[in-house]
This record gives C-alpha cells, structure tokens and sequence, in this order.
C-alpha cells in the first residue's frame, strides 16, 4: 500500500489506476485504557495527539471526537493565520504558530496549502495611523515581521479597495504583515490526523464524552458513548463546549461561548492579492484559491450555542464589505454558517492544568483558534507529557485570573470582537 | 429578524435588545475582605449554560432592564419577566 504522498507516487499510483492508495487512518476500537486522552478531534486534539508522539515519544495515546474531524471550528472558521499581536507573550505564543506553519505541509507529508499571502489592517483616520505605527513597533520588537504603509501604499497593493474621498472611514494607511496569510483548514486537520495515526495514536470519531471518571479527586478517565476508557492524563480541546466540558467535574471557567460567523462567496476573477481587514467595519476578507470570497466578522452580541448564522450579524458583515469594496455589491454569497467559539476576558486563550488533577484545558482561543493549532497542539503535549508548562504557555495559565495578569489582547491589537 | 419580548413594550426586534449579562451573579461581601480566587471569580466564571438560560437584557428603546429566559442552543424565547420579581 503507498503511504508517502510525493510526486513519484503520484505519478506510480497514476499508471497503477490509483489502486494503491490506503486509508489515511484507521478506524480503530476504543482500547480500555490509554496513557493519554485527547478530548476533542479538532485541529487542536489532533496537533497535541502528533506531537505527543513526535516530540515526546507517547504514542499509547487515544483522540476521542463525539462527531467527525475537524467538523467543529476546525471547519468552520475563514482560515487565517497570522501573528499581528502586541503583547511579548502573544506573540512567542503566535508566531510559534506561524513558523511551525510554515514548515507542516512537509513535516506532516500533507499539503495544507499555506499561502503566505500577507495581511493588512488598515488604518483610517491620523490617530489611527499613530496607533498602527505603534503596534508594528511592538510587532517588531517582538520579532514578528511587520510593515507600516501609506495610503498609496494600500492602493498600490489592494486596487480593489475604496479609496473615494467621500467615504465614512478613508483609508489612510495600514498595518502589513507578509509572513501572514491563508491554510487549507481541512488539510491542516486531516494532515495532523493522518501523521498521528501513522505514529500509532487512535483517533476515535463518532465518540461523544458522556462524563469525566474522578477517583480520589483525581481524573482517571471518561464514560462515553463507546464505553469506559481509562486514561493516565485526560486532556481537553473542546472549544466552545469547554464549559461544558470542565462543568461535569465542578470546575467554572472564565469563557462565554458566542457563535461566530463566516460567509463564501460565488467564484470570482482574482480581486484580492491579501487579506484584509478593515476595523471600522468589523469586516475581513480574503479570496480563496477556487476564487470564493471568504469574509468574516465580530462575534454575535449574544452567547449561543446554536451552530448556525442568524440576520442582524450577516447584515453588519455584508454591509462593512459593500463599504470597503463598493465594487462587490451584486456579488451573491454562496454559503453562511456559523462556529461555537470560547471567548475569554482578555481574548487570549487558557493552557495549563484544570485545577482538577489529572485533567488539563486547552481552550479560551475564541475567534484565532485556527492559526494557533500547531502552536496549541505543540504547548498542549508538552503540558500533557511532562506536567508542567512550557515557557511560552506558563503566561496562560488559568491562575491569571486570580493574579490579575492579563494578557489583554482584546484591548491591545484591537481585536474585532 | 427574531422576536423578543419586552415584559413592558411586547414583542419587538431583536435588535433592539441588548445582552447585559447571566441572572444571578452577586457582588461578594468585601467589608470582611475577599480573597484572591473569589473575586476572580465573581469577576470572571460564567455558567455559560447549554440549553436552558436565564439572564438580564436591556430593552433599549425603554432603557428598562428585564429577566429574559431562553434556549442558547435553539435560540428559543421561554419568557420575559420584570427584573424586580427575580430578584426577591
């Protein structure tokens, strides 16, 4: 059977009737105890369960999905990765993200199509400019690539833009980074599924997580809808069920769950070189390979669990587009929907133990959840393996909310939601 | 556009209501101190329920606030009371 996907095996298996070609995992049955427990078979889960294996040599380890991979905010969100942040810790956070990125279509033999497009936020009025001046300064300091550009300079990159002089918001410069950019999220889900499978993890769908197993105070497995699986350490990347989730042992968290919505459009010819996002409007948008707009917006005023776009958001969104790009008015939309996403205080999210032993959170990414999976997965095992925080993940830490030590992003990068 | 109902004004848009925040949350007792970990989390923890929800919304046209009961996953309106009620 071929495993290894390269162009030498495409071009075999192409003269071979393409009948080589296996499954790209198993379908494996739950065993009755596990070193690890992966909760969640999202980009997150399955990054954790790889990089268990790859980094810490555990490869006895199970991901349990209660639907299927990557069907959660894996799939659901506008696939932009990035790491335009202000604070030190963010950005060690994030820009991890970002270079392990950029190395994961050969680290993982899968194509997750990264395209490092570049992003810009644009600027629109002299406060905002000094504001954007000051927030690549700290991008810079921080070691992530940034660039301060002029209205010409937007014009020159983004012609699709308006830049009519009678406008609500002129633009009157932006923010660019070059390293940011766009993933195929599927890939990135199904390449993380494949390479952890391929070191021996079972991945485990259709296996929804009825209750946590507490034994002397200590979590020690999960009752699910295949049975009982003991578990030496029970991690969890749930996301938006992460209340839920941490509720069935007692523990309350700090985490509103919102939907946040997104929106395809028809196919169209080439008009955007980048994404971009443009804060007065709330609005972001970039073009995907096939040529669909992909646009996205702020979270919806409400806490939902309801999986599915609703009318007063779609209005904002779609507006601030007719807006920013006046020439896409009559452009039909294809597809709307929606994703659970866990927002935090301080928009950053929550890594480290639970406060239950045995248990440890992986959530509170909210709206960035998407760029942030390799870095997530990386952190995650490491906490998962050895106990204790990595250096970049110690700062995001549930405890800081008894500390104080926010890491504000929300207010920092001006986060849209 | 969802309906909701305002207990004074009856059922208007949606858009005219505003999320204040999840019913029942008191302020803790600080004339005797407080420690660290309970305020962080009268400041911070939400229920933040699956299926059955009660919280505060503001009508904004009448500024008044009120109880509003509903479902966070169908988005379902159970009912709308005054706030004053809820509170005894």
């Amino acid at each position: 059977m071929t495993k290894t996907y390269s162009a030498f095996n495409l071009l075999r298996e192409g003269l071979r009737a393409n009948k080589g070609w296996g499954r790209a995992w198993r379908t494996p049955e739950p065993k009755p105890s596990y070193d690890v427990v992966i909760i969640g078979g999202g980009g997150h889960g399955l990054a954790t369960a790889y990089y268990l294996a790859k980094n810490h040599g555990l490869r006895n380890v199970a991901v349990l999905e209660k639907g299927w991979l990557g069907g959660g905010n894996t799939g659901r969100n506008t696939t932009v990765i990035r790491s335009n942040y202000f604070y030190p810790e963010s950005a060690a956070l994030y820009d991890l993200s970002v270079k392990l990125y950029e190395g994961l279509s050969k680290d993982l033999n899968y194509n997750v199509m990264f395209s490092q497009r570049g992003m810009i936020v644009t600027a629109h009025s002299e406060p905002e400019m000094e504001m954007a001046a000051r927030q690549v300064n700290a991008m810079r300091l921080n070691g992530v690539d940034a660039e301060l550009l002029d209205a010409a300079e937007v014009r020159r990159l983004e012609p699709a833009l308006s830049f009519r002089a009678d406008m609500r918001h002129p633009i009157h410069g932006g923010v660019l980074q070059k390293r940011a950019g766009t993933g195929r999220h599927d890939a990135v889900a199904w390449g993380y599924a494949r390479a952890a499978d391929a070191a021996g993890v079972d991945i485990i769908q259709n296996c929804e997580v009825l209750d946590l197993i507490l034994e002397a105070g200590r979590c020690v497995g999960v009752n699910t809808t295949r049975g009982e699986i003991r578990a030496g350490v029970v991690g969890a990347a749930v996301a938006g069920h992460s209340s839920v989730l941490a509720g069935m042992v007692g523990v309350g968290l700090p985490i509103t769950s919102y939907a946040l919505q997104a929106f395809v459009s028809e196919p169209l010819k080439p008009v955007l070189n980048r994404v971009v996002l443009c804060p007065p409007y709330g609005t972001y948008v970039s073009q995907s390979d096939k040529g669909g707009l992909v646009i996205g917006g702020g979270l919806d005023r409400v806490p939902s669990y309801g999986q599915r776009g609703n009318m007063p958001m779609q209005e904002e969104v779609l507006s601030g587009l007719s807006e920013m790009m006046p020439m896409l008015n009559k452009v039909k939309l294809l597809r709307h929907w929606a994703g659970i996403v866990d927002v935090t205080p301080d928009s950053s999210p929550i890594l480290g133990p639970s406060g239950v032993e045995g248990l440890f959170l992986n959530c509170g990414w909210g709206t960035g959840g998407f760029k942030a999976i390799p870095a997530g997965g990386y952190l995650f095992a490491h906490l998962l393996a050895e106990g204790t925080h990595h250096e970049i993940s110690r700062p995001f830490d549930l405890s800081r909310f008894d500390t104080g030590y926010l890491v504000d992003e929300g207010a920092a990068s001006g986060i849209a939601h | 556009m969802q309906i909701f109902p305002c207990p004074f004004c009856g059922p208007r848009d949606e858009r005219e209501f505003h999320f204040a925040g999840e019913l029942g949350k008191t302020r803790p007792d600080t004339r005797d101190g407080v420690s660290d970990a309970d305020w962080a989390r009268y400041l911070h923890e939400q229920r933040n329920e699956k299926g059955h929800v009660r919280e505060v919304w503001m009508h904004m046209p009448c500024s008044e606030l009120f109880v509003l009961e509903r479902d966070s996953v169908s988005m379902a309106v159970i009912g709308s009371s005054p706030l004053r009620g809820a509170a005894e």
